[in-house]
C-alpha cells in the first residue's frame, strides 16, 4: 500500500490516538464539568489537538515542555497518564499531582511536561532553562514552550526570544494562535500580523502553519525540532487553530461571530481533517479507527470512574511538600 | 426596603461615579470590557468576574482593554499617573502581580519619595485575591503583606459592599498609588450601599461588632467569617470584639490598642500565609505598644505556611475556618485560669 | 381573665428593625410601675436604649431573659395586678402568641422620594386621622431621629417625617443653603403629599424652620411644637458643631456626638457608623458648613424668632432636655408653659421617648 505520509502507519494511528483521546478527554470534561462536580478553571484543548500532537510525535522523554492554562492537551500528547489527569482535575489523592495542582498545573516531569500554568508567559522562560540544561549536560534534548496568541505579549515570552536566540538555546516557541485571548480579538492585541517577523526581529526562523492541518504541524516542527537537536538554535512555530469551546467553562463566548463555532466545527476540525486525509489515502481503515475511538472512550470512560472513586488527599497533606527537607 | 448592593456592583457603581465625575480617571485592564476587535458583541466580558459590565456605553473612552501585557500596562498606568491621568488597572488576580511587580514596588512606590516630594501617583491597581474558588496555587493567594511591605503603597482590602464602594472612590481620588484588593468570595455578598457617592478616608479600622472579652483583628473575607465565629462564641458566654482593618496600610493601630487595652486578649485572624504577615504585624505592635493590657499570649488564626491546595478536601482546611477562628478565640480565654 | 393581664413586648424602633436584644433589666419582678418609667435596656443592630414603659402596673414576670435576643412583638414580661394567680400569668405566658405583624407592615417602602425643587427629597409616612403631625430634625439630622416617636404618634393619627435638603437621604448638592430652604422644602412637601395644615413638631434646628413656618404661613400650622429648638436665643455650642462638622473618623465623631446626649452611652458604634456614612456623602461637608454659616456664624444664633411667636395664632408648646448640651434648657423660657424634662440633653426626644410622645400627642390630639 503506497503511503504518502511522512509517518508510518503506526505512525499514524498513534497520532490518530492521541488527538482522539485529547478529544474524548476534553469533550467529557466539557459535560462534567456542567454537573457542577469539577471545581475551578478548566480550559479546554479540543480543536486545538493537531497542534500538540503534531509537534509532540517529534518528541521523547528527555525532551521537555512548559505548557500553558490551556494544558491538557500537551499532557496528553506528552505522554502523562490520562488517569492520573483525570484524577487531579477531581482534586483527588491519585492525581498526577496529589491533587495539590489541579487542572492549571498538572504536570510530570519523568515525562518531560514541565506543567501547565496559570501564569502567561511564565513558561518561555523556564523553557530556556531547559534548553540551557541540555546544552551543559550534553544531550540532544529540546525546549518546547507553547503560548497563546494572548500570552505572546507577554514580556518574559519577548525576552525569553532574545536570551535563547543569544545562547543558541535549543528551544522552540510554539504560539497556538486561536484567535482570541479570553474575548480579545489577537487583531486587535497583537501588533503584527507575522510573528514569523517578530521572530525575524530575534534573528531566529519562524514558520506559520496551518495548525488544523496535522501534517503541516508535524513537518513544520519536524524541521525546527531536528534544527534544534543538531545545534542550529530556537525557533518559533505559529499554529493557527481554533477553540472549540469557550475560553474556560462557563464562557458565553458573546464575542464570537454568530454561527461561529459550529462553522469550526463543520470546517475546521483537526481531527476530520486528519482522518479524511488517512481514510482517502487509504492508509487505514475506518473500523480501525473505530476500535481506537472506542478503546479511547473506554480509557476516558475508566479514567472518570475512577478519579470520581478515588480518595481525597488526607489531612496531612496540607502542608507536605513544601520543601524537599524540613 | 433600603437599596442593597453586591461588592461586585459596588464596585462598578464607585467606577461608574468616578469616570462620571473626572475624565481623567481611566479604567484599564484584560477584558474589563471584552470583545474587543472580536466579530461578536462588545462589553462581551465586563472583567474575568463581569464586574466593569456596562460601563463602555456610558463612558466610551474611559475603557480600555489591554494586551495580556501586565508589566507594560500597569506601567503604563502608573506613568500616566504622574502625567495628569488617574488610571484604575485591574489585574484579574493578585497572583499576577509578579509579571510586574517591578513597576510597582520600585517605580510608583518609590517616585514620591525618590524624587524628593514633587511626584504624585494616583494609580490604583484592582485585583481579586483570596482562597475558595478552588483556583489553586496561582489564583487564590492573599499576597496582602508583600505590599505592605513595601513604604509608598496604600493597601486596601475590604470586607464588605459599602466600604468597598467608599475606599474605591478613595482610592481613585488619593493621590498615592493604592493596590486594592477585592476577595472573589466576598463579590457576591451585599450590603446597604448608597446611590450617592462617598469616600471612606484611610487609616480608619471599622468595628464589625462590639465586645469586652477579647479582640479579634483581621480583614477581607475573615471579617465574614469571624462575625459567624463570634456569634457561635456569644452562646458561650464569649463577648468577642471584630476590628476590620479595611486598610493595611496605613494601619489604624490605635483601634486596635485601645480594644486591646479594654478586652486584654487578643486574636490575629488572616487568611495570609503566617510568616510576616498582617497578623504578625499586628501581634508584634500589641507586644510593643499595649503588651501590659495583655492577660494572655496573643493568637493567630492564619493560612499554613504553604502554598493554596487545589483539592476541595485541602483547600479547606487551607482557609482559616469560623470554627478554627472559634478555636484560637478560646484558646485565649483559656490563657485566663492558667 | 387576661384583659386584666398586659404584656410588656419587644419594640419596634423603626421599619427595619425584626429583633432585639435584652441587654438588662432594669426592674424587679413585683415591682410598681408606671408609665414612662425604663424597664429594660435594648439593643438592636442600630441602637441602644432604655424601653420605656408605656402600661402601668405591677411586674409580676420577667419571661425575657438579659442577653438573649426576640423578635419584635416577642413576650418580654407581664404586667398583672396581685389580685392575679401565679396560675393565670403562668397560662398566659404559655399561650401567648405574638401579635402578628400585619403584612403591609413589611411591605411599606422605608424609603419614599418627592421631587421638589430643590431636589430629591425623602420622606417617611405612617397614614391615619387627622391633621398630620410632621416631624422636623435638626442640624446635620434625619427622620431616624424620629425613630422613637413616629409610630407612638402614628397611633393617634397621620405622622409624616421628612429628611430636610442636605440631609439623610435628601439631595446634598443645594446652593447657599438657607433657612429658606428649608422651610421650602417642608411647605414643598405639605403641598405636594396634600397637607393643607399640619402640626409641625421640630427638633434644634428643625424647631427653627417649624416656628419660621408658623410664622410666615400660619395658614398651614395647627400647632407648634419646639423641641430643644433653635431660634430662641443666641447661644449655641460651638464646640459641638465644630466637632461634628469637621469629624470624618469614628474617633472624631463620637465625642462630638456624646454632647447630644445626657447619658453618653447610648451613643453606640451604629449610631456613629450611620452618621458618618451621612457624613462620608459627597457634597455633605460642604453644605454644612455653608448651612452652620448662614445659621450659626461665629457660634451664635443668627435668627431669633423667639418675639413673632409670641404673637402667632396657633398654639406653641416647648420641650427640652434640662442637661441640654448644645442649645441651653434657658432658652425654653421664650415660649410659655415649656416643658423641661430631667435626665435628657438635646436629643430628648430619643432619651425621654415616652414622655415627649404623651405630650405631644395631648397637645395634637386636643
Ligand atoms: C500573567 C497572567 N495574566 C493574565 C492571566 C489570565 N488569563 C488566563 S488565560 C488568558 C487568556 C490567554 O489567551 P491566549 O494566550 O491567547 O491563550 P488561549 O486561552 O487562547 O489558549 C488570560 C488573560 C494569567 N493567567 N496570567
Ligand atoms: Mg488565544
Amino acid at each position: 500500500m503506497n503511503n504518502p505520509f511522512p509517518l508510518s502507519r503506526e505512525g499514524l494511528l498513534t497520532a490518530y490516538r492521541r488527538m482522539r483521546t485529547i478529544r474524548e478527554f476534553e469533550e467529557r470534561l466539557h459535560v462534567e464539568f456542567a454537573t457542577g462536580d469539577i471545581a475551578g478553571f478548566v480550559h479546554l484543548y479540543a480543536g486545538e489537538e493537531a497542534a500538540g500532537v503534531g509537534i509532540m510525535m517529534h518528541l521523547e522523554d528527555h525532551d521537555r515542555i512548559a505548557s500553558t492554562h490551556r494544558g491538557h492537551g500537551h499532557c496528553i500528547a506528552k505522554g502523562v497518564d490520562v488517569k492520573a489527569m483525570m484524577a487531579e482535575i477531581y482534586g483527588k489523592a491519585t492525581g498526577a499531582c496529589a491533587g495539590k495542582g489541579g487542572s492549571m498545573h498538572i504536570a510530570d516531569l519523568s515525562r518531560g511536561m514541565m506543567g501547565a500554568n496559570g501564569i502567561l508567559g511564565a513558561g518561555a522562560p523556564l523553557i530556556c532553562g531547559a534548553g540551557l540544561a541540555a546544552q551543559k549536560l550534553g544531550h540532544d534534548g529540546v525546549g518546547i514552550t507553547f503560548f497563546g496568541d494572548g500570552a505572546s505579549n507577554q514580556g518574559t515570552v519577548l525576552e525569553s526570544m532574545n536570551l535563547a536566540a543569544i545562547w543558541n538555546l535549543p528551544v522552540i516557541f510554539v504560539v497556538e494562535n486561536n484567535g482570541y485571548a479570553e474575548s480579545t480579538s489577537v487583531d486587535y492585541a497583537v501588533a503584527s500580523d507575522s510573528y514569523v517577523d517578530r521572530a525575524a526581529g530575534f534573528g531566529m526562523p519562524g514558520i506559520t502553519v496551518d495548525g488544523t492541518d496535522f501534517f503541516a504541524v508535524y513537518e513544520a516542527a519536524g524541521e525546527v525540532i531536528r534544527r534544534a537537536r543538531e545545534g542550529g538554535g530556537p525557533s518559533l512555530l505559529e499554529c493557527k487553530m481554533i477553540r472549540f469551546y469557550g475560553h474556560f467553562e462557563g464562557d458565553a463566548q458573546t464575542y464570537r461571530a454568530p454561527g461561529e463555532n459550529e462553522a469550526n466545527r463543520q470546517h475546521r476540525d483537526c481531527l476530520k481533517i486528519f482522518t479524511g486525509k488517512i481514510l482517502e489515502a487509504g492508509v487505514v481503515e475506518t473500523g480501525e479507527l473505530a476500535v481506537i475511538d472506542s478503546e479511547v472512550a473506554d480509557l476516558i470512560e475508566d479514567a472518570l470512574e475512577g478519579a470520581k472513586a478515588a480518595p481525597l488527599p488526607s489531612a496531612a497533606e496540607l502542608t507536605t511538600d513544601v520543601y524537599v527537607t524540613y | 426596603m433600603a437599596r442593597t448592593l453586591s461588592m461586585k456592583d459596588a464596585i462598578n457603581e464607585a467606577l461608574d461615579q468616578e469616570m462620571g465625575r473626572d475624565p481623567t480617571v481611566v479604567v484599564l485592564g484584560e477584558d474589563i470590557v471584552g470583545g474587543t476587535g472580536s466579530p461578536g458583541e462588545d462589553d462581551a466580558w465586563g472583567g474575568a468576574m463581569g464586574v466593569t459590565k456596562g460601563l463602555i456605553h456610558k463612558h466610551p473612552g474611559q475603557l480600555i482593554d489591554t494586551p495580556l501585557s501586565e508589566s507594560a500596562y500597569i506601567g503604563a498606568a502608573i506613568g500616566a499617573a504622574t502625567c495628569g491621568l488617574r488610571p484604575v488597572a485591574e489585574l484579574m488576580f493578585v497572583d499576577f502581580m509578579g509579571v510586574c511587580l517591578d513597576q510597582i514596588f520600585n517605580q510608583a512606590a518609590k517616585f514620591r519619595y525618590m524624587f524628593g516630594g514633587k511626584a504624585e501617583t494616583p494609580v490604583v491597581i484592582r485585583a481579586t485575591c483570596g482562597a475558595g474558588f478552588r483556583a489553586a496555587a496561582q489564583h487564590s493567594q492573599m499576597l496582602t503583606p508583600i505590599f505592605t511591605h513595601i513604604p509608598g503603597l496604600k493597601v486596601v482590602c475590604p470586607s464588605n459592599a459599602y466600604d468597598t464602594k467608599g475606599l474605591l472612590i478613595q482610592s481613585i481620588r488619593d493621590n498615592d498609588p493604592v493596590i486594592f484588593l477585592e476577595h472573589k468570595n466576598l463579590y457576591d455578598r451585599e450590603t446597604d450601599v448608597p446611590e450617592e457617592s462617598y469616600a471612606i478616608p484611610f487609616g480608619e479600622a471599622s468595628i464589625a461588632r462590639e465586645g469586652t472579652d477579647v479582640t479579634i483583628v483581621t480583614y477581607g473575607m475573615m471579617v465574614p467569617y469571624s462575625l459567624e465565629a463570634s456569634e457561635t462564641l456569644k452562646r458561650e458566654g464569649i463577648d468577642v470584639e471584630v476590628i476590620d482593618l479595611r486598610t493595611l496600610s496605613p494601619i489604624d493601630l490605635d483601634t486596635v490598642f485601645e480594644s486591646v487595652e479594654m478586652t486584654g486578649r487578643l486574636v490575629c485572624v488572616d487568611e495570609a500565609n503566617p510568616r510576616c504577615s498582617i497578623a504578625s504585624d499586628v501581634a508584634a505592635a500589641v507586644a510593643q505598644e499595649a503588651f501590659g493590657s495583655l492577660k494572655g499570649p496573643v493568637a493567630m488564626v492564619t493560612a499554613p505556611h504553604a502554598p493554596v491546595p487545589f483539592s476541595s478536601a485541602l483547600e479547606d482546611l487551607y482557609i482559616p475556618s469560623p470554627e478554627r477562628i472559634a478555636d484560637g478565640v478560646r484558646q485565649t480565654m483559656g490563657e485566663r485560669s492558667s | 381573665m387576661s384583659g386584666r393581664i398586659v404584656p410588656i413586648l419587644m419594640p419596634k424602633w423603626g421599619l427595619s428593625m425584626k429583633q432585639g436584644t435584652l441587654s438588662s433589666w432594669l426592674v424587679e419582678e413585683g415591682s410598681e410601675i408606671s408609665p414612662g418609667d425604663e424597664i429594660m435596656d435594648v439593643e438592636t443592630d442600630k441602637i441602644a436604649n432604655a424601653l420605656e414603659a408605656t402600661d402601668g402596673g405591677l411586674l409580676r414576670k420577667r419571661v425575657g431573659m438579659a442577653g438573649e435576643t426576640y423578635p419584635v412583638r416577642a413576650l418580654l414580661g407581664v404586667l398583672a395586678p396581685p389580685s392575679v394567680p401565679d396560675s393565670e400569668i403562668d397560662a398566659y405566658v404559655a399561650s401567648f402568641t405574638a401579635p402578628v405583624v400585619e403584612e403591609a407592615d413589611d411591605e411599606e417602602p422605608v424609603r419614599l422620594f418627592l421631587d421638589l425643587p430643590v431636589g430629591r427629597i425623602r420622606y417617611a409616612e405612617r397614614p391615619g386621622d387627622g391633621i398630620p403631625v410632621l416631624l422636623v430634625h435638626g442640624f446635620g439630622g434625619d427622620l431616624d431621629n424620629w425613630l422613637f416617636n413616629i409610630d407612638a404618634l402614628a397611633e393617634a393619627g397621620s405622622v409624616v417625617a421628612l429628611d430636610l435638603p442636605g440631609h439623610g437621604q435628601s439631595v446634598k448638592s443645594v446652593a447657599a443653603p438657607s433657612l429658606t430652604t428649608m422651610t421650602d422644602a417642608v411647605i414643598g412637601l405639605m403641598d405636594s403629599l396634600g397637607v393643607a395644615r399640619a402640626h409641625l413638631v421640630g427638633h434644634s434646628m428643625g424647631g427653627l424652620v417649624a416656628g419660621r413656618i408658623g410664622i410666615d404661613r400660619p395658614d398651614r400650622v395647627a400647632s407648634i411644637t419646639l423641641i430643644a429648638a433653635a431660634g430662641l436665643g443666641e447661644e449655641i455650642n460651638g464646640a459641638y458643631l465644630d466637632g461634628f462638622v469637621s469629624a470624618s473618623s469614628r474617633r472624631d465623631l463620637k465625642p462630638a456626638l456624646a454632647h447630644l446626649f445626657a447619658d453618653q452611652g447610648l451613643v453606640n458604634r451604629s449610631m456613629v457608623e450611620d452618621v458618618l456614612k451621612y457624613k462620608r456623602l459627597d457634597g455633605v461637608g460642604a453644605f454644612l458648613e455653608a448651612l452652620r454659616g448662614t445659621l450659626f456664624p461665629g457660634d451664635r444664633q443668627a435668627t431669633d424668632i423667639a418675639d413673632d411667636l409670641a404673637g402667632i395664632g396657633c398654639p406653641c408648646h416647648a420641650i427640652w432636655g434640662a442637661e441640654d448640651a448644645i442649645i441651653p434648657a434657658a432658652h425654653a423660657g421664650a415660649v410659655e408653659g415649656a416643658t423641661v424634662i430631667d435626665g435628657a440633653g438635646h436629643m430628648v426626644q430619643m432619651e425621654k421617648a415616652a414622655e415627649v410622645n404623651r405630650l405631644i400627642l395631648s397637645w395634637t390630639s386636643s
